[in-house]
């Protein structure tokens, strides 16, 4: 009843105590087709549902590649996740530059929810219209995964999904979150196409085109799985097998996508 | 008491003379790099004393620096500048590849490190660079630079303290300057021979170059290192 007197600016307050304008920005992100995140002891593998506007149209990036070591999944306003994405690469170029070492992804992190949380205070700015899943491999630590959203919390997760009908797929990871400490990376990325396709619409399938992998993790870089391997993986999700083990072939360097 | 010369005077009490004090950035920790191209390689080659006078401050401190699997590029001067000239080219190519997902060309870092040189114009870089690689068409490329950006594209060059000793050297067997035999393309393995024997002849005269040489050999499978000795003394 009240909601509409108090949300046209953030600073702001309903008599609820809540700030209408964050949830509003929370809302921009759930509108965002699905990003799913989840993690194993060695990896942590990022994926992503891309849409596009139409037959013609190309299909919108979700993957970003922040430094070798980490990467992230978007989930809302993909102008925003840009500038997010920039301020993400050159806090890890300063960190290189001043430290001699890779950013730990637990200090990105907390560096994005100050900078989130500006916005939510500071008269005549908005929140940030986009929800980030941020994996990364820290040498001592391991993998860490990540999810930032527009109300600046920034919390640790083993598996999580952000946007478009996302707790279907959280209802699978919960379902199998238990085994996914001690699986190789093949069946981490199988269980994330499973988690994956339960945000998909009734008629609608996963293939090459809208579907986004990236992974990252021991001995190897920041990466995306596109093309043949892609389907490879697709494949299997089609027929139900078991995932083939074929790290071997995984790439050590860095690999971008820009489709 | 002293015998005196017109115009000089004496007293008997301490007086203070002003000192001109300026800032002395620059420093030359010395040494000498080489860049061969040859027809589907390049070899980048320099050697690893860092020096300050007669002292030498490390026998194993690396010029050379590999950017990419297409390119490398090896400085010589002051070794501070070249550190942080070297991080700057390795953060831009950072941001081109995450603008348009591919690594940067040869010829395009070329070009950004003269931009980048010229940007110091009026406080340079102490930086004798040179940049090795494979150019779009798998030829090898060598690009030379003085301290402020200007550059250009060679077939071999050397630069360092020991530049004037080798680079003749480099013009008669690698360009067959001044000699009546007939230009013949050079292999690898020529080239690397050269190289080394370049090296150990400047290591002989010159005091700055020394202890060991690190060369890269970029061919279209990649970057390849190799170290081997020099003299130490």
């Amino acid at each position: 009843m009240f909601r509409n007197q108090y949300d046209n600016d953030i600073s702001t307050w309903s008599p609820q105590g809540r700030l209408h304008q964050i949830e509003y920005a929370l809302e921009a992100v759930k509108q965002g087709s699905a990003s799913v995140g989840l993690r194993s002891s060695t990896h942590v593998v990022l994926l992503a549902l891309k849409r596009s506007s139409g037959e013609l149209a190309s299909h919108q990036q979700k993957l970003f590649r922040i430094d070798n070591h980490m990467g992230i999944a978007i989930a809302g306003l993909v102008s925003d996740a840009r500038v997010l994405s920039n301020f993400m690469r050159t806090e890890c170029m300063k960190s290189k530059m001043m430290y001699d070492r890779p950013m730990p992804g637990s200090r990105l992190v907390s560096l994005i929810g100050d900078k989130a949380q500006i916005n939510t205070q500071n008269y005549g700015r908005r929140p940030y219209g986009v929800g980030l899943l941020v994996g990364s491999y820290d040498e001592d630590t391991g993998p860490h995964l990540y999810e930032c959203l527009p109300n600046a919390n920034c919390l640790e997760y083993f598996a999580i999904s952000i946007g478009a009908k996302s707790q279907s797929a959280k209802t699978y990871l919960e379902k199998f979150a238990k085994d996914f400490g001690e699986i190789d990376v093949d069946a981490l990325i199988m269980h994330g196409l499973h988690a994956l396709r339960e945000t998909l619409q009734q008629d609608k399938e996963l293939n090459i085109n809208n579907c986004s992998i990236g992974v990252v993790g021991k001995g190897q870089d920041w990466h995306l799985i596109e093309g043949d391997r892609l389907k490879a993986y697709l494949d299997q999700l089609e027929a139900g097998t078991a995932p083939a083990a074929s790290s071997e072939d995984l790439p050590q360097g860095e690999a971008m996508d820009t489709e | 008491m002293f015998s005196t010369y017109p115009g000089q005077v004496v007293v008997d009490h301490p007086v203070t003379v002003p000192i001109e004090h300026r800032f002395d950035p620059y420093v030359d920790n010395g040494g000498t790099l080489l860049s061969i191209a040859g027809e589907d390689f390049c070899v980048v080659a320099a050697d690893t004393r860092q020096s300050e006078g007669y002292s030498i401050n490390s026998r194993y401190v690396p010029k050379s620096v590999k950017l990419s699997d297409k390119t490398v590029i090896s400085m010589g001067g002051c070794y501070a500048d070249c550190l942080t000239l070297t991080k700057k080219i390795q953060q831009s190519m950072e941001w081109y590849h995450h603008a348009h997902g591919k690594t940067m060309s040869t010829a395009a870092v070329a070009q950004m490190l003269s931009i980048m040189l010229y940007q110091k114009r009026f406080f340079p870089f102490y930086s004798w660079c040179i940049l090795g690689g494979l150019d779009e068409e798998g030829k090898g490329a060598v690009y030379t630079y003085d301290p402020v950006g200007s550059y250009e594209r060679e077939s071999c060059r050397c630069a360092g303290s020991a530049s004037s000793l080798i680079q003749p050297f480099l013009d008669n067997q690698i360009n067959f300057k001044n000699q009546a035999s007939q230009k013949t393309t050079l292999t690898l393995d020529q080239v690397l021979r050269i190289t080394k024997d370049s090296f150990t002849s400047a290591t002989e005269r010159d005091i700055y170059t020394g202890d060991f040489l690190e060369l890269f050999v970029i061919t279209s499978k990649g970057v390849e290192v190799q170290k081997m000795d020099l003299k130490k003394d």
